[in-house]
């Protein structure tokens, strides 16, 4: 069967352009698009949805994920991760290796693909560790990750420390090709910090992680990307320094690509005042003045890609001490909401907004999509931008519900999202 | 009606100017009450209070039972080692089932920030803060506000140091903030690693150099440097520390002759403080302890008075 979505507006990745347009699927793949109100006649077996009013965009494609499966399945399953993506309008997602056990050797790569495909959702890209046990001593055997289907890798919440092993890590990842990602941060500085440090962390007396901390690993990266000739990619930039770094980088010619979580542009350090533990990230949220500066960077294309850096926790791991309290925030479902209230205020333009959610990441990572063309695979998101709410708690897909973005006004929703052909969420009424 | 309107004392933060000095004043008729032959009186007879300190304490603790007891409250104290968070009971679990026994106070010393703060929301009885990680430990501030008073006859407009490890103290903070709503000027002092970030949106000033810093201060308020620090690279070595920062007959040749000493306990003799100024004519340092008692006193009988009438959800 055939479906007809009609006159929506279709942002193209490749083009910057966005028409009004009418795009016919077929099995899996876009069959044609073509000028709105053309009339298709396709007998009777053609499903209609009607995107009048509407954003049709390239499924979005979310590159830092944590699926929680295999070990701790009470916080998220990489089915209910999948769905929870789908929900949020994105059709692929790349889940992080802080497992138990970790994702990294070929069992546990395997294990998650398979697990993704049974939940039939988001596609599910792996990113393995770069190190066993993510303890930044061993490399992975990143040949045999790369045969299972891992895209990239990464140590995550545990940084490779030792900067001869990331150089090493950097070298035979190249070989392979495989995009390795860095969480920048130095762990001797940051210590027992578990906000940004500042005049609120220094008002409310919790020990800080200053901004310097990211920076001096962003450079460090820098420097071994540049002396190996690899590619790097910096996960959730921060700070306005880490921006000034990566931007010289880029400007140098080397080949470093960034990107930044939704909360990093949306929330403040204030954020944390009243011992907010679902306020708790890391890298923690920062000041206005960072704020500012990761917008910028976002505009200016020093930060490639917009990526949720999705971490589910149980009220086991949040309803604690603050310094106690498990750092992360959920984020698949908010993601799009809060880019395009950055499009509203005027901060960033539509198009190129989507596309660090879409093209973007999807050369970073080297997987398909990220563009709607005649004959590509029908992953898409039908996007309602200006659907009104509130949202709340039993809006949330994920198993966990760790966001302190609850309550709050959003503007723009997921109408539907489609993977290869196949309708896998739809807005209810 | 004496009451603070409050359910909670969880610090100076949220104290308005006006309860500060209710709690000064109310202590002040409590003082009394410790130096009488029969040291009792039966104000809070029939009412309990917990003291659960998840940290070692000698002085806060004993301050509050003592305050507690003499004004015939019933008081039970638990720690960290003998309750059940060493079986890994949760926080907020170990505090519903002390609420379950009906206690009219928790009195909670912890080690994280912020964890009096998680109680309180979880608990009828009031909670009362008695040191939170480095955040606060409002009763101690309240006891040098009292103690200031005391002996100056004011606050308003006086010159206040607080010298030490600023960063990591509950009692400067805590101190800071109290002193700032009653109007002195302070200054705080010690090497830079131990001065916290943006100290200056704390409303204070920042003379690193302790010969400099004593200069026209009316109180000197040096505080107890943590051994368990030392190694942390906060300052080199104890020797260095007290050569180069520590208070002493050198130093305070540069302070006005009336200006006050004072010091949380327990005090490094030789390191932050040396003897001669701890024993010293200037030094107010019992009279902070004589006064710890009366202020608690004042803590507890003005939440559970206010908790009498009905402040409570």
């Amino acid at each position: 069967m055939a479906t007809w979505i009609r006159r929506g507006r279709l942002v193209d990745t490749l083009t910057g352009g966005i028409d009004e347009c009418d795009l016919i699927i077929d099995g899996e793949r876009i069959a044609k698009i073509l000028p709105s109100g053309y009339f298709y006649d396709q007998g009777s077996d053609l499903k209609l949805i009607d995107a009048s009013d509407m954003l049709v965009i390239p499924g979005m494609i979310d590159m830092h994920v944590h699926l929680r499966e295999p070990g701790e399945e009470y916080k998220e399953t990489v089915s209910t991760g999948c769905l929870a993506a789908v929900a949020g309008g994105f059709t692929a997602i790349a889940c992080m290796p802080n497992t138990l056990p970790p994702n990294d050797c070929r069992a546990v790569t395997e294990f998650i693909l398979e697990q993704a495909r049974r939940a039939g959702s988001a596609r599910v890209y792996p990113i393995a560790a770069i190190t066993l046990a993510r303890k930044g001593k061993v490399l992975t055997e990143f040949g045999d990750l790369k045969a299972a289907g891992a895209v990239g890798v990464s140590d995550d919440g545990s940084p490779v420390s030792d900067s001869e092993v990331m150089r090493r890590a950097l070298e035979y990842a190249k070989y392979h090709g495989l995009r390795v990602i860095s969480h920048c941060e130095d762990l001797k500085l940051s210590m027992d910090g578990v906000m940004h440090e500042g005049e609120v962390s220094t008002s409310i007396g919790l020990p800080g992680i200053p901004a310097a901390a990211e920076a001096v690993m962003v450079h460090r990266d820098i420097c071994l990307s540049e002396l190996t000739g690899c590619p790097v990619h910096i996960a959730h930039v921060s700070t306005e320094a880490s921006v000034e770094l990566i931007r010289r980088g880029k400007e140098k010619g080397i080949q470093v690509t960034a990107e930044t979580a939704p909360h990093y542009f949306s929330l403040d350090h204030t954020a944390v005042i009243g011992y907010e533990t679902c306020a708790k990230v890391n890298p923690p949220l920062r000041t206005p003045k960072d704020i500012q500066a990761i917008r910028k960077g976002l505009v200016e294309g020093v930060i490639d890609v917009i990526a949720t850096d999705h971490a589910p926790h149980s009220p086991l791991e949040k309803e604690l001490e603050f310094d106690k309290a498990a750092s992360g925030m959920i984020g698949l479902q908010t993601a799009l909401p809060l880019v395009l209230s950055l499009v509203r205020e005027g901060v960033i333009g539509l198009v190129q907004a989507i596309e660090k959610l879409t093209i973007s990441p999807a050369r970073v990572l080297g997987v398909q999509g990220g563009y709607l063309k005649e004959g590509s695979i029908a992953d898409l998101t039908i996007v309602d931008p200006d659907f009104r709410y509130i949202f709340s708690k039993d809006q949330i897909v994920s198993k966990s519900k760790n966001s302190p973005f609850i309550g709050r006004e959003m503007t723009g929703n997921v109408y539907l999202t489609m993977t290869g052909g196949r309708v896998v969420w739809e807005r209810k009424a | 009606m004496n009451n603070l309107n409050y359910k909670d004392l969880l610090g100076i933060g949220q104290l308005s100017l006006e309860t500060i000095k209710l709690i000064l004043d109310t202590a002040e008729s409590f003082k009394e009450v410790s130096i009488r032959d029969i040291k009792k009186v039966p104000t809070l007879r029939g009412k309990s209070v917990i003291t659960f300190f998840y940290e070692p304490s000698t002085r806060t603790r004993t301050s509050f039972e003592m305050a507690a007891k003499r004004l015939s409250a019933d008081t039970i104290s638990l720690s960290a080692s003998s309750s059940s968070m060493v079986k890994g009971e949760t926080l907020i679990d170990t505090a519903k089932n002390l609420q379950a026994m009906n206690p009219d106070i928790i009195v909670i010393r912890h080690s994280s920030t912020g964890a009096p703060h998680l109680i309180a929301r979880h608990v009828r009885a009031g909670v009362v803060n008695a040191g939170d990680g480095i955040n606060e430990h409002p009763s101690q501030a309240l006891l040098d506000l009292f103690t200031i008073r005391e002996k100056k006859g004011r606050i308003e407009g006086l010159k206040v140091v607080i010298m030490g490890d600023i960063s990591h103290s509950r009692v400067a903070r805590s101190n800071i903030l109290g002193l700032r709503k009653m109007g002195a000027e302070v200054t705080i002092s010690g090497p830079p690693t131990m001065m916290p970030d943006k100290a200056e949106s704390l409303g204070v000033k920042v003379v690193n150099d302790p010969r400099e810093a004593v200069k026209d201060k009316d109180v000197i308020m040096v505080l107890r440097i943590q051994l368990e620090r030392q190694g942390k690279n906060l300052f080199p070595s104890l020797r260095e520390y007290a050569a180069y920062f520590g208070v002493n007959g050198n130093v305070l040749k540069y302070a006005k002759d009336d200006a006050i000493i004072m010091h949380p306990g327990p005090v490094n003799r030789g390191v932050e403080l040396s003897s001669e100024v701890a024993d010293g004519p200037r030094s107010v340092i019992l009279d902070q302890v004589t006064n710890g008692v009366a202020v608690r006193m004042a803590i507890l009988y003005l939440l559970i008075g206010g908790l009498r009438v009905g402040n409570v959800d």
